[in-house]
Order: structure tokens, then sequence, then C-alpha cells
């Protein structure tokens, strides 16, 4: 074993190592990519606090942005919950239906929270937590657009901003229905 | 426990009970540690699902119990969990693709790391140690201190 077999060996052992480690770096540890982009939404049905309908399927050939939020998330679903009203008013004409799924929460929080906030469009509790691990959700808030065709298309983590919701629904809208 | 509290119970568990499936299988909470332990707990660092106390893993449980007493197997019920958040949901990366280098990549360098130390060891063993080597001759010695002396000019 030389000195010249040396110089070969220690960048062969270091190199890998380097690489593999820039690769760690550059990746971002916080996005977790969701495998359900361009998936078929899992249906639900739950029932919702005003009695308005809450099953996809209700909502077949719709544009749907569909939010899970708590009224314990603070503070990004009280950041965004004036968003998803204004976001409603302003495209329910167009083909859209915003829905909120809220999750681990109780009834008068929940409530609290709608009045709060005037949410007019429909918002369900989830018993169980079934719809909101079905959709993969981390933690709240995390919002998806579903397409017409009922297929899950962007998942927004973190609070909604309106230029988002704008951005993922025109765009939406802009296809074939 | 009261009579009404034993009602008030079995109403729960009742309402608990998964809608699917007409005959729920009885489900045998081992089977559902052993599932959740395999699972990340999402909301947690480093915990299982079957170890974190948090409301999320509870809810998860709960689907595990659920899928279970619906007649899927556990190998389905996992598969489920990776098809709504991916591979990184198992605490253990799959055997295949990139996250083979997990698996690989340790026994790998330890194995090199072997081989690099036999080699090194069998070389100092064939090579004699300086305290060994013969005295320098003596017109070795002459010419080394000439030269070191044309060095100092």
């Amino acid at each position: 074993m030389t000195s010249r077999w040396i110089r070969f060996v220690i960048p062969a052992a270091v190199v890998p190592v380097l690489l593999l480690l820039a690769y760690g770096f550059w990746t971002n540890p916080r996005e977790i990519p969701t495998p359900l982009i361009g998936k078929p939404a899992a249906a639900f049905a739950l029932a919702s606090f005003s009695g308005a309908p809450f099953n996809l399927e209700h909502y077949r050939g719709r544009v749907v942005m569909l939010n899970f939020w708590a009224s314990w998330c603070r503070p990004a679903c009280y950041e965004e919950a004036p968003a998803l009203e204004r976001i409603w008013k302003e495209y329910k004409d167009r083909g859209v239906v915003v829905l909120g799924v809220d999750v681990q929460d109780n009834d008068d929080a929940a409530r609290k929270f709608l009045a709060q906030f005037g949410h007019t469009f429909p918002n369900a509790p989830d018993p169980g937590g079934r719809v909101a691990i079905d959709y993969g959700v981390y933690g709240v808030p995390e919002t998806f657009f579903i397409d017409r065709q009922g297929h899950v298309r962007f998942k927004q983590v973190g609070a909604l901003t309106d230029d988002i919701a704008r951005k993922h629904l025109d765009k939406l809208l802009a296809e074939k229905p | 426990m009261t009579a009404r509290g034993l009602i008030v119970a079995a109403l729960m568990i009742l309402a608990v009970s998964p809608a699917h499936g007409a005959t729920p299988r009885p489900v045998d909470e081992q089977t559902v540690h052993e599932i959740a332990a395999q699972l990340r707990c999402v909301v947690c660092q480093s915990l299982s699902v079957a170890d974190s106390p948090s409301e999320t893993a509870n809810q998860m449980r709960g689907v595990i119990r659920e899928r279970l007493a619906a007649g899927d197997s556990p190998a389905q019920v996992r598969d489920y969990f990776v098809e709504k958040y991916g591979p990184w949901i198992l605490l253990a990366p799959p055997r295949r693709g990139f996250d083979l280098l997990v698996w690989v990549a340790p026994f790998a360098v330890l194995g090199i790391g072997l081989v690099a130390i036999v080699l090194v060891l069998r070389r100092w063993r064939r090579a004699p140690s300086p305290a060994a080597q013969a005295p320098l001759a003596a017109d070795v010695r002459e010419r080394i201190r000439r030269e070191m002396e044309e060095l100092d000019r």
C-alpha cells in the first residue's frame, strides 16, 4: 500500500459522503410531499355545523377548496380565516366551493371560531380524524385544491393567502370542464 | 361505574364502531400496537404512533383498529397509511430504491473498513520496525553529514 494508493482511497471514501450530505442539506426536511397529488380525492360525508351538505360527491363538477382547520390552531388558522371567507364570496358563483373540516376540536370552540370570522361556507367537525387521515393531513391548517373531475391537484401547508388561493383556483377554473 | 355510565359507555363504543363491514371482526390490541409501532407519529419528533400520547396518534390508532375490524390485513393497513402519507410515514424506510442506501451503506462501509484494517495490519507485520534496521554504514553517514553542511552554507 503506497502513498499513491492512499491518494485515491481518501477521495473515494470522502466524496460519496460529501455528496450524500450535500443532497441532505439541499432538500428541505420541512417539505413533506403528499403522494395524493393527481389522485382521486377521497370521498367523505360529514355532518356540517350549519346543516349544509358536506360530502364531496355532492360538489362533483365544481372546483373544491378543502381546508383543514381547528379553533386551537393559533395563529395560522386565525390568519387565514378572513381570506377563506373572502375567497368563498369571490368564487362561489364561479363554480368553486370552499369546505372547512374542523379537526380535533370541541364543538363550542369551533362554533365560536366560525361566528368570530362570519364563515358562511360549509364547515364540519371530523370525528375520529378520519377525513384528515384520509387526506394525509400532518397539521392544521392545510388546504387541498380539488379539480372538477375530483382529483387532488395542489396542497397548501400553512396559512392560506388570497393570492395562493386565487392562483390555484384560477388555474383549475381555466381547465376545460 | 354507575348503570347510566355503563349505558353511555356502551353507546360511545357503538358510535365509534365502523359503519362499513356488516360484522366487525374482533381486533387484537397487540396487532394494533404492532402496526402503530411501525408508523411515524406525524406531529411528534422521533415517536411512533404506538408511543405518542398525541390526539393525532390516538386517532390513527383508531383508524388502524377500524380497518382491522373491517377485515384488512396488517399489511393492508400499513399500505393505507403509506398511500396517504407516503413512505415517510414508515419508521423503517423500505428496502428498495434510494432508501436501500440506509440499509446497505453501514454494512458496506463496515466491510470496507475491515478490509482496510486487515491490509494495513498485514503491511505493518511484513515491514520491519525502524529500530530493528541495521545502523547506517559509515560512508552513508559521512555523505549525509557533508550534504547537510552544504545546505547550511
